[in-house]
């Protein structure tokens, strides 16, 4: 990296964050990109296909993390979290530069040294008894991990919540992974690494979280092994899934599928105890009461390609969705729901009010309001598209850089329409989901704007500096 | 009879819908029945069975294609209405009057069930060329035409004009079958693939280059359904694709024929027709074939004739309710027939006479001023009897 | 290449993706046994780090100086491999791959057929890889400068962002003002401040600009060069005394915003034969003026009909206009405000109120006493001074009829009816709703298939102003690549002629859809400027003389893969 040039630093890996530091990269500056989790990639990764052209996520999305990864302006910086972030001095009229702390958190296996070759993971003790966030808890792995396969950079990682070494202080007689390891990289004497960096400019790409869905408990999730979200159906339907792609619940194909749009989204009955928290408190923790008032943005078309792709597997299930609206709006979009309809998924509309038990069924009740009247709808599948919500960290995040939330949560940009990627602190830019929902092309769009605020920053001090 | 949905969900691609009401919305028979054709869409969507004959609304539909124009999904919502009455029709659940209409067609080849060869008594003796010998007009009279008193006068008039210009025409005379396009909606699909077989093969042998409807059912069907114009028929008529070239003819209504014998200067006018005329676009003619202007340039070639719009023109002409089979059947809906709407329409924009260019326009409307008693106000002519007197 | 080659083949398994299908140890062993092929095998996800490191390694260890990777497409990891190679000194255009995914395991099924094939396919490939040659990897130089193409919001926030940044750009408008479409409204959606002080200070901005050079009524005419290296002529055709100029620059931004649906083509809603009929874009004239009168009355009865001109077949356009619902849920409630007693309704098919903020907007209009009523409006017709529409409420079950003052319809967006000809002008391809097709609809939104040219705003589809803005700075990013690095990299896999067999009979200059051949005017042969060549091979196949040589597509290569298949 020419670190005679101001650096740029991104906070999140995900489709956002790479975008954006590709862009800055490619013009020539330093980057750091810092991501929480072992691996780059954030929730994209996570998707089977995307919509509507129905590329698979993962084929679109490596190519872009490999990029990242070999970039030669580029230091990706994984399993890492940013500290500290002092705002630049001011002085002669020229604004320095952030100086940020980033702390590395200890792998516990030495990068240099690791092939990624598993063999850790293949004889780790627990091997088979930890739930995988990255399968959203529906595959097991073992304490020492990567979170997928095509992980940037294929390094494994020991969890140390899990590991019994670290929690308990003994693994049996032997470490069962280091005698595994052909490469002897793992070092559990590693300790944390705190960096000092210095940046010109900051983008934040720190994406969403998803509402949790026992939040609305009318809908039995948690109760009935039946009933899913959006983001357990991508798990189970990718190839490199933890069912290798089949559907199939309860160790059975799904006759009977139906999708439940809106769980959490455009909901405004906690208003009063909402406003009753108080605004600041409110903020981001609206989601904690079940309920978002804002549209989620994307669950009317990840739906419509869950239920192509259910009729695409299951060529004799019947899939229904339930909606409110059908907000197809983007290139392509409308045509793809009308395929999806000519591919016999039915949409009735009606949000339904609940989902109980009958026989070895589930029956979705709603009314269907074209009918005007109640329906049941038997099912062995239930998907939920639970609501977009801001990181439950969205407090902490605002601490270290100062920055604003607006009334739904996520960060507030300097004004809605003509400044969306800058935040109301100068040099710091957001990117991505951390300021709103948004599908795949919106956000790159989102990122790549950040990164051309950013650049313009960083040329900027790159002219004052020479 | 409870007919299973899926099969013709599937065959009509019904899962299009998206239930967004302009079908019903624009349905001209939908306020005073209880037909409801997004409704009935929908319940072949959400049900897997329908009992079509809880549906005897579904004779209240005059096809006049409203919904098929302007559904934004083209779902074609009418042919769900096509394809249930074609249920009704194979189980014989079907009004009295529609069952003998459709066996005079069988039978006589026209719905009146008269005898064949009384077909063309209309032309009062004239000699009209059979066509058989080779011409370069083919003339379809069509059955109301030919058969019913009131409206023979407009064959009469064609051929009289069709003389004036010096055109070859000629007509099948008894050999003319009905067309088949009301058989087709009212779902005798099996009647009218045995109609579209067998004059299509008369009609292509005649070789003649342009066939020339009086009725713009006819028109409709020859047009879009037979496969006489060089193309596949587009509406599932029997056929599938036949290339043009060999037997490709031009299918016109007489409107457009006539439209430009006036603009070659092949018809002269000689005679002033002082009146206040307004047109109504028949939904076969103007609604589904977007034929607008080639009638309304025949009516102001006349001299003297003045022509005003009805508010309501154009594609949003109120169906007389002649279609769909309605001129045989009542249906379930006793209520006023919409040909009386509009021709209280007709009369306010003062005209004296109210033309038209279809012979069910022509009963319909008539009978409707004349119940109404608006006799003295408003008289219903076909194009071709305003042109016969300037002529 | 003097030396032997010595070929590294490597049969990908990508999971399940290919190893479902094919026995990729079979043609593993099978490659092994080619000519020329040093080491053969197979691995779980070559793309991955320790796969790439498989083949980093093998190049040091075994001396390889030739790549096959038998997995998936090459356009996922083409440049993926070839960087691998690269890093370790062998050169990028010596990798080659064989797509044993897409062209294999994803479109068959019979497990022994598909492996035969893949064998089929690798042979073919090392066939090729032997006879590979190292190219030359080339950089351009970059004029630095943009010019962006539209005044309006788009072009205008792109323009600033690049000038910004520090190099000149040439804003070049077609009308006589900045502004665009926005100019025309009245306030802006969820935050409602009036568009004026929106776009004024923008306006004043680009005027004032040191780097921006702002050309009024002005258009492009004509467009030569390459990424980087553009010759860009404009040219004022409408003024007096037409002019034109040529600007060099290095990157071109394209903002021409869109056409308004013309409400004429649904003549069923009256529009233009009733004046009570308006369009969304009226309207805001209207609330610009604040006034509301239908021929002298103020009307008690309004209504708003979404979806004219989209999403609707009938017309032609399919697509979603992603505009209307969120600003005819700001015009019904701004007309509630001006016209409190009056009764606001809105028809709709679906509410399409995504954005931030936007949901919360759409509740307070239903608020403030806009009835949303579910039913796509069928006609409209008259009724004295007033009209009827005419459509059925879905909720409802039934048909209604409302009579109403004023009617406005929620008209649509389309691409412009003018943009063939830049279309053209720029070889800028257009996706099926007629706007601009950009390169990747989900990660790249604003590239084309033409380096250098970037995408901003509606052109390339219907957007708001907020997402109009950020797509216009990510076209700014996209843009300012090439200018602030100084070069760009120049395709290596060019053709090349050769001067002894050409003839000069120039038909490589006639065929060439992006006149990169010459004919040199002192030697009388063909050179071929490598810059703007893209590889196509037409000419290559055209030429009588076989002078033309396509790199990395030679006739041996292809001829020896041929070979390879018919074995």
């Amino acid at each position: 990296m020419d670190l005679s040039k101001p650096a740029a630093l991104i906070i999140g890996g995900g489709i956002a964050g790479i975008q954006a530091a590709l862009d800055i990269a490619d013009a020539g500056f330093p980057v750091y990109l810092v991501e929480r989790e072992p691996s780059v990639g954030g929730r994209m990764a996570q998707l089977d296909k995307t919509f509507p052209t129905l590329d698979c996520s993962a084929c679109i999305l490596t190519p872009k993390m490999v990029d990242v990864g070999r970039h030669p302006n580029i230091e990706l910086m994984t399993y890492s979290e940013v500290v500290s972030v002092a705002p630049p001095p001011e002085g002669n009229g020229k604004r320095g530069m952030f100086r940020v702390q980033v702390r590395k958190a200890p792998r516990y296996v030495d990068v240099n040294k690791c092939t990624g070759c598993g063999s850790c993971a293949a004889a780790c003790r627990m091997k088979g008894r930890v739930l995988s966030k990255f399968d959203e808890g529906i595959a097991k792995r073992s304490a020492i991990y990567v979170p997928f396969p095509q992980a940037v950079p294929l390094k494994y990682t020991v969890d140390p919540t899990v590991c019994l070494f670290l929690t308990r202080g003994t693994c049996g007689k032997t470490f069962l992974c280091k005698d595994a390891c052909p490469a002897g990289a793992i070092d559990f004497e590693q300790q944390e690494e705190i960096v000092d960096l210095e940046v010109g400019a900051i983008v934040v790409a720190t994406g969403f979280d998803l509402l949790d869905p026992r939040l609305k408990p009318e809908f039995g999730y948690g109760v009935y092994p039946e009933v899913m979200t959006g983001i357990e159906f991508e798990r189970l339907s990718s190839a490199s899934g933890p069912t290798m792609g089949k559907v199939v619940v309860n160790g059975k194909e799904p006759k009977d599928v139906v999708f439940i749009k809106c769980v959490g989204s455009r909901e405004r009955q906690r208003r009063r105890e909402q406003a009753a928290l108080g605004e600041q408190a409110a903020l981001g923790e609206q989601a904690a009461l079940g309920g978002v008032p804002y549209c989620s943005r994307v669950c009317c078309m990840y739906t419509a390609k869950h239920a192509h792709l259910v009729r695409d597997k299951l060529p004799d299930a019947r899939v229904t969705i339930f909606y409110m609206d059908v907000r197809a709006f983007g290139k392509g979009y409308e045509e793809f729901y009308d395929r999806v309809k000519h591919e016999h998924v039915l949409y009735r509309r009606g949000e339904p009010s609940e989902v109980y038990r009958r026989g070895d069924k589930l029956v979705v009740q709603a009314e269907d309001t074209m009918l005007g009247k109640p329906v049941e709808v038997e099912a062995d599948l239930v998907v939920l598209a639970t609501a977009i919500t801001p990181r439950t960290d969205m407090p902490q995040v605002s601490a270290l850089l100062g920055l604003e939330r607006s009334p739904d949560g996520f960060f507030q940009e300097a004004h809605p329409k003509l400044r969306p990627v800058d935040s109301l602190v100068d040099g710091v830019f957001l990117a991505g989901c951390c300021q709103g929902p948004k599908d795949i092309p919106d956000t790159v769009a989102h990122a790549k704007a950040a990164a051309s605020s950013a650049l313009r920053v960083l040329v900027q001090q790159t002219r004052e500096n020479s | 009879m409870a007919l299973k949905t899926e099969p013709m969900v599937e065959q009509l691609e019904l899962m299009g819908c998206i239930q967004c009401g302009k079908c019903t919305g624009g349905c001209p028979v939908a306020r005073k029945t209880t037909l409801n054709i997004r409704s009935l869409i929908y319940n072949m969507l959400v049900e897997p069975e329908l009992d079509v004959n809880a549906h005897p609304e579904l004779w209240d539909c005059t096809c006049c294609f409203t919904c098929v124009e302007r559904c934004p999904k083209d779902v074609r919502p009418a042919e769900l209405v096509i394809g249930l009455r074609g249920q009704l029709v194979e189980s014989g659940h079907i009004p009295d009057t529609i069952g003998a209409a459709l066996t005079g067609i069988f039978r006589q080849g026209n719905p009146t069930g008269i005898a064949r060869e009384d077909r063309m008594g209309w032309a009062n003796g004239t000699q009209i060329k059979a066509a058989q010998e080779g011409c370069e007009v083919l003339l379809h009279v069509c059955c109301t035409p030919a058969y019913d008193p009131r409206v023979q006068v407009v064959p009469r008039a064609l051929v009289k004009a069709f003389t004036a210009a010096g055109l070859d025409f000629g007509t099948l005379g008894t050999d003319e079958s009905c067309c088949g396009n009301e058989v087709r909606r009212m779902g005798e699909s099996g009647l009218f693939e045995m109609l579209v077989e067998e004059n299509g093969e008369l009609i292509r042998s005649v070789g003649a280059g342009r066939l020339v409807t009086v009725s713009p059912h006819c028109f409709n069907t020859f047009k879009n359904e037979y496969s006489l114009s060089g193309g596949a028929g587009e509406q599932g008529s029997g056929r599938a694709g036949e290339q043009g070239g060999r037997g490709a003819m031009e299918v016109l209504h007489y409107t457009q024929l006539m439209a430009e014998l006036v603009e070659q200067g092949r018809l002269k006018f000689s005679n002033e027709v002082k009146k206040t005329v307004t047109y109504h676009d028949p939904c076969f003619l103007g609604k589904q074939n977007h034929i607008f202007d080639e009638p309304r340039a025949v009516l102001k070639a006349i001299p003297g004739l003045k022509l005003v719009e009805m508010d309501r023109n154009r594609e949003r002409s109120l169906c007389c309710e002649g279609g769909g089979g309605r001129m045989w059947a009542e249906g379930t809906n006793l209520q006023e027939r919409l040909a009386f709407q509009r021709v209280r329409e007709a009369a306010e924009t003062g005209a004296e006479v109210l033309a038209v260019a279809c012979p069910f326009c022509l009963l319909t409307l008539e009978d409707a001023v004349k119940v109404q008693g608006l006799d003295e106000k408003l008289r219903v002519m076909d194009i071709m009897e305003l042109v016969d007197l300037a002529l | 290449m003097e030396a032997q080659p010595r070929i590294g083949v490597y049969i990908c398994h990508c999971g399940v993706n290919i190893a479902a299908t094919v026995d990729v140890e079979q043609v593993a062993e099978f490659a092994a046994a080619l000519p020329g092929v040093v080491v053969a095998r197979n691995y779980l996800y070559m793309c991955s780090d320790p796969g790439q490191g498989l083949i980093q390694q093998d190049i040091e260890e075994h001396g390889l100086n030739r790549v096959v990777v038998a997995s998936c497409s090459p356009r996922m990891h083409e440049p993926t491999f070839r960087g691998a190679a690269q890093q370790v000194g062998l050169n990028p255009y010596l990798v080659e791959m064989a797509n044993i995914r897409e062209q294999c395991s994803w479109v068959h099924g019979d497990r022994a057929q598909a492996t035969e094939k893949a064998k089929a396919l690798v042979a073919s490939t090392v066939a090729k890889a032997f006879r590979l040659e190292p190219l030359e990897e080339r950089e351009v130089g970059v004029v630095p400068g943009a010019v962006v193409v539209g005044g309006g919001v788009a072009g205008m926030v792109a323009a600033l962002d690049v000038a910004d940044t520090g190099f000149p750009v040439y804003l070049v408008e077609q009308s006589d003002h900045l502004g665009g479409r926005v100019a025309e409204l009245n306030r802006t959606f969820p935050t409602l401040e009036p568009v004026v002080e929106l776009l004024k200070p923008l306006v004043e901005r680009v005027q004032n600009h040191p780097n921006i050079t702002v050309l009024l009524n002005a258009q492009l005419t004509g467009v030569e060069g390459y990424v980087g290296n553009f010759k860009v002529e404009v040219s004022s055709p409408s003024s007096s005394t037409p002019s034109s100029s040529t600007f060099d620059v290095g990157s071109i931004i394209v903002a021409t915003g869109y056409d308004v649906f013309d409400a004429r083509r649904k003549p069923e809603l009256g529009y233009g034969q009733y004046p009570n009929v308006i369009t969304s874009l009226e309207l805001e004239r209207r609330l610009l003026e604040r006034s509301l009168a239908v021929d002298g009355h103020t009307p008690k009865s309004v209504a708003f009909i979404q979806c004219v001109g989209s999403r609707d077949v009938q017309v032609g356009n399919p697509y979603c206009s992603r505009v209307c619902c969120m600003y005819t849920a700001k015009q019904s409630r701004l007309v509630r405000e001006l016209l409190p007693e009056a009764h606001v309704t809105v028809f709709f098919m679906d509410v399409r109120t995504f954005g931030k903020g936007a949901e919360e907007f759409y509740d307070e209009a239903r608020e403030k006493g806009v009835l949303y009523r579910r039913g796509n409006i069928s006609e409209i017709y008259r009724r004295g001074e007033r009209v009827v529409l005419v459509g059925e409420d879905t909720l409802q079950g039934r048909p209604i009829e409302l009579e109403a003052d004023l009617v406005v319809l929620a008209v649509g967006m389309e691409a412009r009816s003018d943009v063939a000809d830049l279309s053209t002008l720029l070889k800028l391809p257009r996706s099926s709703d007629g706007f601009f097709l950009e390169l990747h609809p989900k990660l790249r939104p604003v590239d084309t298939a033409v380096s250098g040219v970037f995408l901003a705003g509606c052109c390339q589809g219907p957007k708001d102003i907020t997402d109009t803005v950020a797509q216009a700075k990510a076209a700014a990013s996209s843009a300012l690549i090439p200018l602030i690095r100084g070069t760009v990299p120049a395709e290596s896999a060019t053709a090349v002629v050769e001067p002894e067999l050409c003839a000069g009979c120039g038909m490589c200059v006639e065929v060439c859809p992006f006149g990169a051949p010459a004919l040199d005017p002192l030697w009388g042969v063909s050179r071929i400027n490598y810059v703007l060549c893209k590889g196509c091979g037409t000419c290559a196949v055209t030429c009588p003389s076989k002078a033309i040589r396509l790199q990395h597509f030679t006739a041996s290569q292809i001829l020896a893969q041929i070979d390879a298949l018919a074995v």
